[in-house]
């Protein structure tokens, strides 16, 4: 057996392991505090709670699949809060000029792909940073969003559309948007984590240069995930213009780093090539329901910034001391052997 | 790399790569100063009142706490990191001491230590997540971003602490001037001067230069990182929390949200003034010159009849326009070394 492959199977152990155990921990904690809260929380557990639940994740998990994918290479995109806000925009802009919102909404998506497409070509085709960039791209597709609308709010959107985005099937109480949103976490985690694109975007966050040997088309991958980035946040701007019936410039502000914190959360590394989908999707739903369950029992919603920059900072700083431990355990035993 | 080798290649072999780096960087402060003249040159164009000195005075104010933020931000930047918290320490900083002057009436001097002791506990925080807990420093400021803000929300909790609170003394020293140049804009230009020496004169500045070029490199030749990471955020910490008095000085009303998403025009600054993202490389004074034209870009639109809500697309663009211009001349540069056959690549 070659070096090589012992180091990469090694390797694939100790990620598969470290993904078992923060997966399954994240997986538990979100089980636990949704049986706690129903049981302690009034009105917390009630069907149709649930289903504001799932309206209100929705738009952090549209961001969270991409971001994830993206993340995992190794690079980060924070523009993705203001392309909604510049999507969101654009669809006030048509919609006022008249055309048809069955035409708009194809179109916002497309413009969101576009957006992303540049985020794709600064960092792909000028080998740029991606933190640069798309903290670059965060204020200036903001600033366009409000050369388009300014501060005013398009607001008359037709009944049938938003009354679909806030509705539920038949006599249940399952929203109509639970379909699409699970159909687009399967299609994700199935590329993730059962096709070559899937094991191409762990190569190239693992060790890029190897990849790039191992013959991973890194830039071209790294430059259509931000496209497809671009064009979930364009999704994700119809998703929040037909929900609130409003389009505004300032819609999903500083949602970015709650995307960024739920990514991290659900056991995605910073340095890239580690991470899982259920995990960043347990992080999505803890997240939200905490925040649900703190509103239903009137506190205020500031501990939960408190609580989300702690959980974020724990999610990076548990493993390292983690395996700092292990490490200085492993050195001990070595000694005394 | 260009701060590591700037010293030695200057003296065996004048005219290689290093000095057209060199010249390329003070080509940055210099582009700088040329697009600042412009933009004053083609405003005052149109009103000759934008030179007046009520206007002028404006935009010192308006610069005055993003100068200031920026030179700390500069030395976090050059050890390859970032500092995303210092809107929120601003944010306590603010509160804590206007409440504190409004209750007790406290001198200014000690609204301004309490200011710098607030922000540079904030900055050690981050310094120990990011050094001792090996946390990325996006992450870990990512995180005292929300939880800094949370605690200013529990301090505040609901509540603000008005102008008519504060001592008149403190009002006057956030809105007088000397000879026309405000307090502030005297103090943010101290600390920046002082920042520049040192980090161009002291060891502990060359250091950070050298953590921010090669981090492995740098701890080889018996640079303490720890010691020097703890000191660029608790600076750069401290400064937010000076920033924060600032702040209160001026406006008077401070509530919850002060300072709230300042962060990303203290980063827009400090890339617009050529400090390389991925760090080693850049000054204070770009970063001042930076934080200096995007206030004069603020208040210029106005005048120029150009609407209000360009100017933050106006700022991402510039953004993307500098790191894309970084690139350029890293790119040419090393072309450069290569032609004149020189060791390094």
């Amino acid at each position: 057996m070659s070096t090589e492959t012992l180091t990469a199977r090694l390797r694939d152990s100790a990620a598969v392991r470290h993904l078992a155990t923060w997966d399954a921990a994240i997986i538990a904690a979100t089980i636990a505090f949704l049986v706690v809260a129903a049981q302690t929380v009034e009105h917390f557990g009630t069907a149709r709670n649930a289903g504001y639940i799932i309206l209100d994740l929705a738009p952090i998990l549209l961001l969270a699949l991409a971001m994830t994918l993206i993340v995992t290479t190794g690079e980060i995109d924070l523009s993705v809060a203001s392309t909604v806000g510049l999507t969101s925009a654009a669809m006030g802009v048509m919609w006022n000029s008249g055309i048809p919102l069955e035409t708009i909404m194809p179109l916002a998506v497309v413009l969101g792909a576009l957006l992303g497409a540049v985020n794709g070509l600064f960092i792909t085709g000028f080998g740029l940073p991606s933190l640069a960039v798309t903290i670059g791209t965060l204020a200036l597709y903001r600033g366009l969003s409000y050369v388009l609308l300014g501060d005013t709010a398009v607001a008359d959107w037709p009944r049938a559309f938003t009354g679909w985005v806030l509705g539920t099937i038949g006599e249940t109480q399952v929203p109509n948007v639970l379909i699409p949103l699970a159909a687009l976490a399967a299609v994700v985690a199935v590329v993730l984590h059962a096709t070559t694109v899937g094991r191409a975007v762990y190569a190239a966050g693992a060790n890029p240069i190897a990849a790039a040997y191992a013959g991973v088309p890194v830039r071209r991958l790294k430059f259509w995930l931000y496209v497809a980035s671009g064009a979930m946040a364009g999704l994700c701007g119809v998703f929040w213009t037909l929900r609130y019936s409003s389009a505004r410039a300032d819609n999903a502000f500083g949602l970015e780093l709650t995307v960024v914190a739920v990514v991290l959360l659900g056991g995605v590394s910073i340095f890239g090539g580690k991470g899982a989908l259920p995990g960043v999707l347990a992080a999505v739903v803890l997240l939200t329901a905490l925040q649900n369950a703190l509103r239903l029992a009137h506190v205020s919603t500031e501990a939960l910034t408190v609580v989300t920059g702690s959980l974020l900072i724990a999610a990076v700083l548990a493993p390292n001391t983690a395996s700092a431990i292990r490490g200085a355990l492993r050195h001990r035993q070595r000694r005394t052997v | 790399m260009t701060a590591l080798l700037k010293r030695p290649s200057r003296g065996t072999a004048a005219g290689t790569g290093s000095t057209a780096l060199d010249l390329a960087l003070r080509f940055r402060a210099l582009g700088l100063l040329i697009a600042l003249a412009v933009l004053v040159a083609a405003t005052a164009a149109v009103n000759p009142r934008f030179l007046g000195l009520q206007s002028v005075q404006d935009m010192l104010f308006a610069a005055a706490i993003t100068v200031l933020l920026a030179s700390g931000m500069t030395v976090v930047v050059l050890t390859r990191g970032i500092d995303l918290s210092v809107g929120s320490v601003l944010g306590l900083s603010a509160y804590l001491t206007a409440s504190l002057l409004s209750e007790t009436g406290a001198p200014v001097v000690l609204a301004l230590l309490a200011g710098l002791a607030i922000g540079a506990a904030c900055g050690a925080a981050n310094g120990a997540i990011i050094h001792f807990g090996k946390v990325p420093p996006l992450v870990a400021t990512l995180g005292t971003l929300y939880i800094v803000r949370g605690l200013v929300y529990f301090a505040a909790g609901g509540s603000r602490v008005n102008a008519s609170d504060l001592p008149r003394g403190f009002l006057d020293f956030g809105n007088g001037s000397v000879l026309g140049v405000p307090y502030l804009f005297l103090i943010s230009l101290a600390v920046l001067v002082a920042v520049a020496v040192f980090l161009a004169g002291t060891r502990a500045g060359r250091d950070l230069y050298a953590l921010g070029s090669n981090p492995e490199g740098a701890r080889l030749v018996g640079v303490r990182a720890g010691r020097r990471l703890m000191t660029a955020y608790v600076l750069c910490g401290a400064l937010a929390g000076l920033g924060g008095v600032l702040h209160a000085a001026r406006f008077g009303t401070v509530d919850a949200s002060a300072g709230h998403g300042l962060e990303l025009t203290v980063v827009a600054a400090v890339v617009v003034g050529g400090v390389a993202i991925f760090g080693g490389s850049g000054t204070v004074l770009g970063a001042g010159l930076g934080a200096l034209l995007l206030a004069v870009i603020n208040n210029a639109l106005p005048v120029l009849r150009i609407d209000q809500f360009w100017q933050q697309a106006i700022v991402g663009a510039l953004i993307l326009a500098a790191i894309a211009l970084d690139r350029l001349v890293g790119l040419r540069a090393a072309r450069a070394l290569r032609r004149k056959g020189s060791h390094v690549d």
